[in-house]
C-alpha cells in the first residue's frame, strides 16, 4: 500500500482499538485524554513516516507510541500523582501503572465493552450513532457530518454532548451483567440497526461514505455474533438481514447517483457472497423459542434476493409482514404490507386496505396509492402521484415519483 | 381512543376442523389481524384453543369441575384479540372481517375495555 493511502487506512482500523483500550483506561471521566494520545499518535506517524519512511510492522509502532504517550501523560501529570496513585494503591497489587494492554483479546473486548457503554439508553440515539462512529469506528468529524448531512460544529456540539452525558450518568464500561444484558443488547442492536440505515437510505451524495457505514455496522454485529455471551438469535438475525440488503448496494444507485429501484436493478450487479453470508446467519438465528423483529425482517429480506415475482414469494412476504406488523407497527411496514398484498392478491384487494391506512403525510403512501391506481384508474393514479410529488422533500424522491408519472 | 376486545364464538365448539381448513383459517386470521395492525390498531391475540378445558361451576352450593368448554356452553370461545378504535362502530367495523363469521351462526362480540383510570 503505497504511504498516502497507508495512514488513513491504519487510522480507520487502529484509532478505534487504540482508543477503546486508552478510553476503558482513563474512563470516560478522561475521555479527552485518550482521544489526545491516540491521535496525537497518528500526528506523529504521519511526520516521521514522512521523514523516517514507513516502519516495518506499522501497526505495532502504532501501538509502542500509543503506550508511551500515555506513559509519559501519566508521569507529567499532578493529577496522577496527586489523585490516581492513592486510588491505585487502594485497588489490586498486581496493577502497574504501564499497564496498557494493547493484545488483540484485550483490544476485542475493550470494543465490546465500549459498544454497550455507548449504546446506552440514557444517551439520545443520534448521539449513539455519532459516538459509535467516532470511537467504534475510527471515522473523522468531516466524515460524519458528511454521512448526517450536517456540518462539523453539530456534529462536535453533539458528540461532546454524549460524553457529558456519559459522565453525568457514570456509565461504565464493561460488560452488562447476564439480567441486563438482554435488555442492553436491545439498545445496541437498534443503534446498529440504525448505523446501517443511515448508510443504505443516506441522501449523502458520497457513495463510499455510506457503503462504510453499512460495512462498519455490519462489522460491529459480526463482533457481537463473535463473542459468546453476545451470540444471540436476534444478533444473528440482524447480521442476516444486513447482508441481504448489503447486496443489493451496487445496483441500488446508477452511474447518475439516481437511485434504481428494485424491479429494474441489474441482478448480476447483487453480491451473491453476501446473500450467502446472510443465508447463514439466518440459519444460524433460527434458534430458541422468540421470533423478533430482526427475524421477521430477515426473512423478508431474504424473499427480497430472490428476484423472480413468484406467488409464493409475495405470500410469505405479505405473512411475515402480518406478523411483523403485530410487534412492531411502522408506516414503512404497513405500506410495505399493502405492496406485497397487490402482487399476491391482486391490486383491487390492497386498494381496500390501503385506502384504510391513511398516512396523509406521507409522499410513500401517495405513491404506493398512486401505482396501485395504475392500470385500474390512471387518473386517480395521476392525483396520488402529484399528492406524492408536493410532499416529498428530496430531489431523489422527487426524480423517482416523477418518473412515475411520465409512464403513465 | 379506547380499547375494545372482539371476543370469537363458535356455534358448535365440537366441530373439529381439518388440517387443511385450519390452515387456510390460521391464514385468514392472520390477514385479518395484519390488516388492524397495518392501521395500527392491533394491540394483543390471545387465543383459547378448546383442549384440556376445564370448567367451574356451582352445583348444589358445591363448586363442580367438568371438561370444558363444551359442557352446556353453547357459543364456545375461540380466542379474542384487542384493538384500538376511535368508537364502537370502528371497533365493530373490525370485526366484520373476522374469519370465524364464514361460519353460520358463530358471532364476534365486541366490548369495550375499560381504562382502569379510575373515571373511565
Amino acid at each position: 500500500m503505497q504511504q498516502q493511502e497507508l495512514i488513513p487506512h491504519l487510522f480507520r482500523t487502529e484509532y478505534r482499538k487504540i482508543i477503546s483500550v486508552l478510553c476503558k483506561y482513563f474512563g470516560f471521566a478522561q475521555m479527552e485524554i485518550a482521544e489526545d494520545i491516540a491521535s496525537d499518535t497518528f500526528m506523529t506517524a504521519a511526520q516521521t513516516w514522512g521523514l523516517n519512511g514507513t516502519p516495518k510492522n506499522p501497526t505495532a509502532w502504532l501501538y509502542t507510541v500509543a503506550k508511551n504517550k500515555a506513559k509519559n501523560y501519566l508521569h507529567h501529570n499532578a493529577l496522577f500523582k496527586n489523585k490516581i496513585v492513592p486510588e491505585i494503591k487502594k485497588a489490586s497489587e498486581n496493577f502497574r501503572e504501564e499497564e496498557i494492554d494493547l493484545s488483540s483479546e484485550n483490544i476485542n473486548d475493550s470494543q465490546l465493552q465500549m459498544m454497550f457503554a455507548i449504546c446506552h439508553p440514557s444517551i439520545a440515539i443520534e448521539a449513539q450513532i455519532g459516538l459509535s462512529l467516532r470511537i467504534l469506528c475510527g471515522f473523522g468529524i468531516e466524515e460524519i457530518s458528511d454521512a448526517f448531512l450536517t456540518n462539523k460544529e453539530a456534529i462536535n456540539k453533539r458528540l461532546f454532548r454524549a460524553k457529558e452525558k456519559l459522565r453525568e450518568e457514570k456509565i461504565r464500561i464493561e460488560f452488562p451483567n447476564a439480567e441486563e444484558i438482554d435488555e442492553r443488547l436491545a439498545a445496541v442492536l437498534r443503534t446498529i440497526y440504525l448505523l446501517f440505515s443511515e448508510g443504505y437510505y443516506s441522501e449523502s451524495t458520497n457513495e463510499t461514505i455510506r457503503k462504510e457505514l453499512c460495512f462498519e455496522a455490519i462489522r460491529l454485529c459480526t463482533m457481537l455474533v463473535e463473542n459468546r455471551s453476545t451470540n444471540k438469535p436476534e444478533v444473528n438475525a440482524l447480521l442476516a438481514l444486513m447482508y441481504f440488503h448489503a447486496s443489493r448496494l451496487d445496483a441500488r444507485v446508477n452511474e447518475n447517483g439516481e437511485l434504481v429501484l428494485y424491479d429494474e436493478q441489474d441482478t448480476n450487479l447483487w453480491n451473491p457472497e453476501m446473500i450467502s453470508k446472510g443465508a447463514y446467519y439466518l440459519k444460524c438465528a433460527a434458534t430458541g423459542n422468540t421470533i423478533s423483529k430482526y427475524h421477521l425482517e430477515a426473512a423478508i429480506a431474504y424473499w427480497n434476493t430472490q428476484k423472480e415475482d413468484t406467488k409464493e414469494k409475495w405470500e410469505n412476504i405479505l405473512q411475515l409482514y402480518n406478523r411483523l406488523l403485530q410487534i412492531e407497527y411502522s408506516p414503512v411496514a404497513a405500506l410495505n404490507r399493502t405492496f406485497a398484498l397487490a402482487k399476491a392478491r391482486g391490486k383491487e384487494a390492497a386498494i381496500i386496505e390501503a385506502e384504510k391506512l391513511k398516512l396523509a403525510d406521507d409522499h410513500f403512501y401517495f405513491t404506493l396509492l398512486g401505482e396501485l391506481y395504475t392500470g385500474i384508474d390512471n387518473d386517480k393514479a395521476n392525483e396520488h402521484f402529484q399528492k406524492a410529488l408536493s410532499l416529498a422533500k428530496t430531489k431523489t424522491d422527487k426524480q423517482t415519483i416523477q418518473k412515475k408519472i411520465d409512464r403513465l | 381512543m379506547d380499547e375494545y376486545a372482539l371476543i370469537m364464538r363458535h356455534e358448535d365448539g365440537t366441530k373439529i376442523a381439518s388440517p387443511e381448513q385450519m390452515e387456510i383459517w390460521m391464514k385468514q386470521t392472520m390477514d385479518w389481524i395484519g390488516g388492524i395492525a397495518a392501521q395500527n390498531k392491533f394491540v394483543s391475540g390471545t387465543g383459547l384453543p378448546f383442549d384440556g378445558a376445564r370448567v367451574v361451576k356451582t352445583t348444589n352450593a358445591k363448586k363442580v369441575v367438568t371438561n370444558g368448554p363444551f359442557g352446556e356452553i353453547k357459543e364456545t370461545i375461540g380466542g379474542f384479540i384487542t384493538v384500538k378504535a376511535d368508537s364502537i362502530d370502528e371497533a365493530v367495523e373490525f370485526a366484520k372481517g373476522c374469519p370465524v363469521l364464514q361460519g353460520e351462526g358463530n358471532t364476534v362480540e365486541v366490548r369495550r375495555i375499560i381504562k382502569g383510570d379510575g373515571v373511565h
